[in-house]
């Protein structure tokens, strides 16, 4: 059982490699010179994507690379994938935020890098308590780049808030966990996976669903998902731009990829059936319904766009879930899909909103918006493309995912799930649409300085615009990438 | 390869003009021309289409096929048959004109405006020439934004909340056919064992009536709105009047034509026994739309409102055409949809073209036009006779067909469709009696300019074509005949047996058809 493989945890080594490396680039270096410590995480990082590549299995069933309690199946390895480039952009749109804002280097990227290493693991752990710690070296890690403005009310308020309601929920979720074990005698999911399955007679203890609801709800919590979503508008809203982009990203999709490991392998059998009555799938399709719902009908109210994104996002963990309940291989595919397409574009959103910014105004109020295009036509531009995508028009990347998702639905039967998502897209298109028509229609208000974006920030908007308009021209590759990727674990 | 070409030109020259720096607007005069040589091109595609196009065939031609997506069977399919390339070529009528109506109009930022026109001509040919359902409907939803910005950025006063309101009404119809489109995705593969989006493949799908009632409706709601349909229509009047003149062209011209059009593709032959069913519920609807639309134009003070509500009136014949279900009925919507086209997209021009010189659309600021400017007051006699549907001018052919269509299947629609003739020749000619006779009564009217070079160039193909397609309608016709028989054939034949005396009708009329159309034997 226990066979030592170092390979698969190659990824997330490059990425700690990378991360010391900044850390002890900033420790080194001297008093006046800026350091470039942004490269060494661009480096782990895309020595962690290569070794993923690397490691792809071909042949799902016949090799697997197994580190114990983590395993480089191909569906880790393409979350993997996800996260590493949620990391690199991320990397790259803070070059031009981090000065301007005056924020310690070495410290913010160090953090990030380490909070990508947690999102790897969780992504990649095949055992609940693994599945914990990563949670843990992910959530504290967030923690404190929410609020590393320390001279900031907002910020510090933020983290502070999502820090108490994080803690909460990570105890919901070791509760879970402390549960499971005392039904299953184990916290591997192959163990736990193999006791449910064998206990389908009704004398099998109504105690694992106790189990499966605290760690609903701790996996709620992280991806926030209506009504354990509380903390979600004034975290996102008071950290600084970039790291809202990274945590509505990469927090989400790490938690989703553990969400979905544990959920449809190892509760798979309770999907519909449990010894007391129906299974999870009913009570997650409601809260994929909710979610839905709550993220668009109040994002339409949302006077600043950060919560706005904030709550779209929400509505977007909705959509994920619908993938979750549809299940199934079109399913499972979708929400990997999903996940990278929806990344890619809200990270490249709040990149264009940290590169407006000041470091005196964050200038993320819908009116700072007003004539974007006469001043800076390339920005307003990509942000259109951005809010298009978010919004699922095609030719983005953003319709195609939600197409995947919705077809997962309707073959799954839940159309009423799929109807609800496809109208509430058309609701989230309305507060999208605010934004371009300030930024296009609205006349400008005041000197409103062009923000001058330079360098790697412009590199980055330009690889996010064109991922987006490949996943959504030609998302073949893709699509059948996400479609290989389920075989090897479900 | 030359229907690829019809929708990539447009969009290739959209992306063209995107790499044309033009930061303070020194080089609007080149752009404009630019776009217009690529939109003239892509006219020159469409009638190359239409020279090869073999009338003798009812089967789609020129078909491309190439794999997409192959995993869900969704292909880069598209293929053009008698219905739908005479709205292709009217696409590509209509882009130059509308391009030529802004040249003086449209101000600021030219270069976009023109980006957008090119980048909605791409998508509106792709929805006509789209044969997998997928395909059609990416084309069918990147239509609305270019449309969303010509209406938000260069409309009139109201822009913002008819941009908005245009968006939102038709994106919550399409969504409705998207799951629709899913489900029926869906019910190939489990009843062939493969996801197929392929329209050909999804016609011979057998679907059981209770199944076949929602996913029509959901397919109806969707193209009822894009029409617009009464009750669905009130997001036109906003959108058109709103919308600068090259968008009202378009809109009129060619975006109304897509929900009547997805009714005779789409909803009807994909669900024949609902569609049996709820056609006279649809017909129905589309009388009452002929007659209120008729009724709310004559009150209108706005020219460009009472056109719009015109179109409401006018979009009724062809729905009613559609709902007939026989080959008068739908050659009469087909022929319809393209004469509206042309006269509705005409009348908007000519409205643009008052509104550019005295900045006010009401009727009562005119008066008397015909002494300062009798060139164009006679272009828009011609053109409103044509939307009249005045015999010897395109109206009349398709008013007719659709009329002796829904003639044979149900008489009591057509007592009150004719009902809405009458009415249009009242609000037409009563709308051209106040503004272009009588005596001046407003004198900046006294020394308006009259047509320029230019804008000949804009009203003389429409006022050509209102013309032509009036005194040889079997030229336009011809190509649809077979097509035609083929749609009504294919929805009959999943519906449940017809009235005796109405199919024996279909076949004791054929004379009238091989009238107006000399190619039937």
């Amino acid at each position: 059982m226990f066979s030592l493989q170092l390979d698969a945890v190659v990824p997330m080594l490059c990425v700690t490699l990378g991360a010391l490396a900044a850390m002890a680039g900033e420790a080194l270096r001297g008093k006046g010179p800026r350091m470039p410590v942004g490269w060494f995480g661009i480096i782990g990082l895309v020595g962690a994507a290569v070794s993923a590549v690397i490691l792809w299995n071909p042949t799902p069933e016949a090799f697997r690379e197994d580190f114990g309690v983590i395993v480089a199946d191909n569906f880790g390895l393409f979350v993997t994938l996800v996260l590493a480039a949620v990391g690199i952009l991320t990397v790259m749109f803070s070059s031009q935020v981090i000065h301007r804002d005056n924020l310690p280097a070495g410290e913010y990227y160090a953090l990030v890098l380490f909070s990508i290493v947690g999102m790897m693991m969780m992504a990649t752990a095949t055992d609940l308590l693994v599945i914990f710690v990563a949670l843990e070296v992910l959530s504290l890690a967030v923690y404190v780049l929410t609020g590393i403005r320390r001279d900031n009310q907002a910020s510090t308020e933020a983290a502070f808030k999502y820090f108490l309601l994080g803690a909460i929920s990570s105890a919901f979720f070791l509760y879970g966990i402390a549960f499971t074990y005392g039904v299953t005698h184990s916290t591997r999911l192959a163990a736990v996976s193999q006791f449910v399955l064998s206990a389908q007679s009704a004398s099998s203890e109504p105690m694992v669903l106790i189990a499966l609801g605290l760690l609903l709800v701790g996996f709620a919590f992280k991806i926030s998902a209506v009504p354990f979503h509380m903390w979600t508008p004034d975290a996102y809203e008071g950290a600084p731009a970039i790291v809202t982009g990274f945590m509505s990203t990469g927090v989400k999709a790490a938690a989703f990829a553990a969400f979905a490991r544990v959920f449809l392998s190892s509760f798979e059998p309770l999907r519909d059936l449990s010894p007391v009555g129906p299974g999870w799938a009913p009570v997650v399709a409601a809260i994929a319904a909710a979610t839905m719902i709550l993220g668009t009908v109040v994002g339409v109210a949302q006077g600043n766009l950060k919560r706005m994104l904030a709550y779209s996002s929400i509505a977007h963990g909705g959509y994920l879930l619908v993938g979750l309940v549809a299940g199934g291989p079109v399913g499972k595919a979708s929400i990997l899909f999903y996940l990278l397409a929806y990344s890619v574009t809200n990270l490249a959103a709040f990149g264009v909103i940290a590169m407006l910014g000041a470091r005196d105004r964050a200038n993320d109020s819908l009116r700072d918006y007003a004539g974007l295009w006469h001043t800076n036509p390339g920005l307003a531009a990509l942000m259109t493309v951005c809010l298009l995508s978010l919004g699922g028009l095609p030719p983005t990347a953003g319709f195609i995912g939600k197409w995947y998702i919705f077809q997962a639905a309707v073959s799954a039967g839940y159309y009423w799930l799929a109807i609800i998502g496809v109208l509430t897209s058309v609701v989230s298109v309305f507060f999208y649409l605010r934004v371009v028509v300030m930024m296009y229609m609205a006349e400008r208000d005041g000197a409103h300085e062009p923000a001058r974006v330079t360098g790697f920030g412009m590199v980055a908007l330009a690889l996010s615009i064109a991922v987006i308009f490949y996943l959504g021209i030609l998302p073949t590759p893709v699509l059948d990438f996400a479609g290989k990727s389920i075989a090897t674990i479900f | 390869m030359l229907l690829t070409a019809s929708w990539a030109l447009p969009l290739a020259g959209a992306i063209l003009l995107l790499l044309v720096p033009n930061r303070d607007g020194s080089r609007n005069g080149v752009i404009r021309w630019l776009a217009l040589a690529l939109s003239v091109a892509a006219f020159a595609v469409t009638l190359l289409i239409w020279a090869r196009f073999d009338s003798s065939s009812a089967d789609f031609q020129m078909v491309e096929r190439m794999p997409w997506i192959p995993a869900f069977g969704i292909d880069y399919y598209v293929g053009i048959d008698g219905i739908s390339l005479l709205l292709v070529v009217l696409t590509g009528v209509l882009t130059p004109i509308a391009l030529l109506s802004s040249w003086e109009g449209i101000e600021k930022k030219v270069k976009e405006f023109s980006i957008f026109i090119l980048a909605l001509e791409a998508a509106m040919i792709g929805v006509f020439i789209s044969l997998d359902l997928f395909l059609f409907y990416v084309f069918w939803d990147a239509m609305l934004i270019p449309m969303y910005f010509l209406i938000g950025i260069w409309g009139y006063d109201q822009r913002i909340y008819a941009a908005i309101k245009f968006m939102l009404y038709t994106m919550a119809g399409s969504v409705l056919m998207l799951v629709a489109i899913l489900a029926l995705a869906y019910m190939h593969s489990e009843s062939a064992g493969t996801y197929t989006f392929d329209l050909l493949k999804l016609y011979t799908l057998n679907i059981p009536p209770a199944t076949q009632t929602w996913l029509f409706l959901a397919f109806a709601v969707a193209f009822a709105i894009k029409v617009p349909l009464f009750p669905f229509h009130t997001w036109l009047p906003d959108a058109h009047v709103q919308a600068p003149t090259a968008g009202s062209i378009i809109l009129a011209g060619v975006l109304l034509k897509m929900g009547t059009y997805g009714l005779v593709r789409f909803a009807f032959p994909l669900f024949p026994a609902a569609a049996h069913e709820f056609a006279p519920w649809i017909a129905g609807l589309a009388v009452i739309g002929i007659v209120y639309g008729a009724l709310v134009a004559m009150v209108q003070p706005d020219m460009k409102k009472l056109v719009a509500y015109s179109s409401v009136s006018h979009l009724g014949f062809v729905v009613l055409g559609i709902c007939a279900m026989n080959v008068q009925g739908l050659q009469g919507a087909v022929y319809q949809m393209l004469a509206h086209g042309v006269s509705t997209g005409g009348l908007f021009l000519l409205v643009g073209m008052l509104s550019d010189r005295r900045h006010t659309r009401l009727i009562s600021e005119f008066g008397g036009l015909k002494s300062s400017m009798p060139r164009l007051t006679a272009a828009f006699l011609i053109i409103t006779l044509a939307s009249i549907g005045m015999p010897a001018l395109n109206g009349f052919i398709g008013e007719f067909l659709t009329m002796l269509g829904a003639f044979l299947w149900d008489p009591r629609f057509v007592v009150v469709a004719g009902l809405g003739v009458i009415l249009s020749a009242v609000y037409m000619l009563w709308m051209f009696q106040r503004v272009y006779l009588g005596t001046i009564t407003h004198d900046e009217n006294a020394t308006l300019p009259d047509l320029r070079p230019r804008e000949w160039a804009s009203v003389l193909p429409l006022c050509a074509l209102a013309i032509a397609m009036g005194v040889f309608p079997s030229l336009f016709l011809a190509p649809m005949e077979l097509s035609v028989k083929k749609v009504v054939e294919r929805v009959q034949s999943g519906q449940p047996a017809r009235a005796h005396n109405e199919r024996q009708n279909a076949t004791g009329t054929r004379h009238i058809v091989s009238v107006s159309s000399p190619s039937e034997r």
